[in-house]
């Protein structure tokens, strides 16, 4: 299997390559277009500020390949935030795959949420085998409200959409390469049965 | 919900950890990888470096080990001791750590919390407070608690927080070492004072301590090194009595 982690300068993506190497397999780190078009799953990390990330995208054409792409794709954490139509972040207009603003947690919680939180509402095969309820592990400041695209949610001040999917893109506001047991396997669902 | 973390915390000299550390069903009691697995199997919701080595090698020998620990370990890890550049942070990212977590440096330069923060993210700068109350009040203190400062806790807690830090781990020093409790009223205060989340660290010696550091110290999470490392209370056992109290943790 061709694995390709998007490369645009975003954040630390050591963890998620160790977690791709724990479950047996290898990811190339590239921005070339020609690797991402062949390859056969495709992981969007991102961690950092929406615009700064955004910009780096735009620079890179990555903004133009990704929403064309037909193979299944993970965004994680920012790199879901990026997937959907803006960000309150910086202001960003983000990719548009899903049909959601990002915006900011309310004052009335701390913020950023950091720690391990619940998922529920579990809808898609990225969920084979995980208990609703089950935690996880979320650093972040903005979410993306719930919608048609939600497959899973969580609570912090309100319900918000922990993870999306729309045809064959896939988004995870959380980390599954921290978060544990339960991660390992949502990050092997994506890789072995999508 | 968010759940409270509980954080054990491994002191690192050259590579190895140091200050006793008894792990019956450990191999090399020295080895800081298979520490930090055994914690994260046991629950630990994230795990804490402090190196404390000063020989020039450190760079080279924490991003190393930073790397192992990221290739074993499965949660989230902070790593924390002598840092004060983007670069030293750059590496030990690059490694695999998830946090990092500046003391001193920070205090001596307070816009290198700005700096970090725009090249890295508020969610990977942790900023460390170490403080004593003198004559009734909060100060704070450098070097590893050696050399006191004239800064008040709390003002510097909220510039810490405007600067753009993604939280703070506040060391009482009157209660370190004691076993006697987290500085409950202190963390209370703070809590308040700031919208970042807080980490209680310093005085944890029994599980009654930790349900009240929650609970009256308002605390998002609690760190704690000797009652792990000598199996004085077990991690599955102290959130299992914590979930008992009503208070919500990862199980």
């Amino acid at each position: 299997m061709k694995l390709v982690i998007l490369d645009y300068g975003a954040g630390n993506i050591q963890s998620i390559k160790f977690a791709i190497r724990r479950l047996g397999h290898d990811a190339i780190l590239t921005d070339k277009v020609d690797e991402i078009l062949t390859a056969d799953k495709v992981i969007f990390p991102g961690v950092g500020e929406a615009s700064s990330a955004m910009e780096k995208l735009r620079s890179s054409g990555l903004d133009k390949i990704i929403p064309g792409l037909k193979q299944p794709v993970l965004g994680i954490c920012l790199g879901m935030q990026l997937m959907c139509n803006s960000s309150e972040e910086g202001d960003t207009g983000g990719l548009g795959i899903f049909d959601l603003d990002v915006v900011r947690f309310p004052n009335s919680v701390k913020v950023p949420q950091i720690g391990w939180n619940q998922i529920e509402g579990l809808k898609s095969d990225l969920f084979s085998g995980i208990p609703e309820k089950s935690h996880i592990y979320l650093v972040h400041s903005f979410y993306a409200p719930l919608g048609a695209n939600t497959i899973a949610s969580s609570e912090y001040a309100l319900n918000y959409s922990a993870a999306l999917q729309k045809d064959n893109f896939y988004g995870v506001q959380f980390h599954p390469e921290k978060s544990s047991d339960v991660g390992s396997l949502i990050l092997e669902n994506f890789l072995e049965t999508i | 919900m968010l759940t409270k973390r509980i954080i054990p915390c491994l002191d690192i000299k050259d590579g190895r950890t140091v200050k006793g550390v008894n792990f019956v069903d450990l191999r090399d009691a020295g080895d800081p990888v298979e520490l930090a697995a055994i914690y994260a199997q046991e629950g630990a919701d994230e795990l804490v470096f402090l190196d404390i080595s000063a020989t020039e090698e450190k760079r080279k020998t924490l991003a190393e080990l930073v790397y192992h620990v990221g290739e074993k370990v499965n949660i989230p890890f902070t790593v924390g001791g002598g840092i004060s550049s983007v670069e030293d942070v750059d590496i030990l990212l690059k490694n695999g750590a998830d946090k990092v977590s500046i003391n001193s440096s920070a205090v001596k330069r307070p816009e290198l919390i700005n700096e970090l923060v725009s090249k890295f993210g508020s969610q990977c700068i942790v900023v460390a407070i170490d403080a004593k109350q003198i004559d009734d009040q909060w100060k704070v203190h450098l070097v590893g608690g050696k050399v006191p400062t004239e800064i008040d806790l709390f003002q510097w807690a909220k510039e810490v927080e405007q600067r753009g830090a993604g939280e703070i781990l506040f060391t009482s020093m009157d209660h370190d070492g004691t076993k006697n409790g987290f500085a409950n009223e202190a963390l209370a205060q703070l809590s308040a004072l700031v919208n970042i989340p807080v980490i209680a660290s310093g005085g944890a010696g029994s599980i009654s301590h930790f349900t009240d550091t929650f609970t009256a110290g308002k605390a998002d999470a609690a760190l704690a090194a000797s009652i792990f490392h000598f199996k004085e209370i077990s991690i599955k056992e102290l959130k299992s009595e914590l979930r008992e109290e009503g208070i919500p943790v990862r199980l």
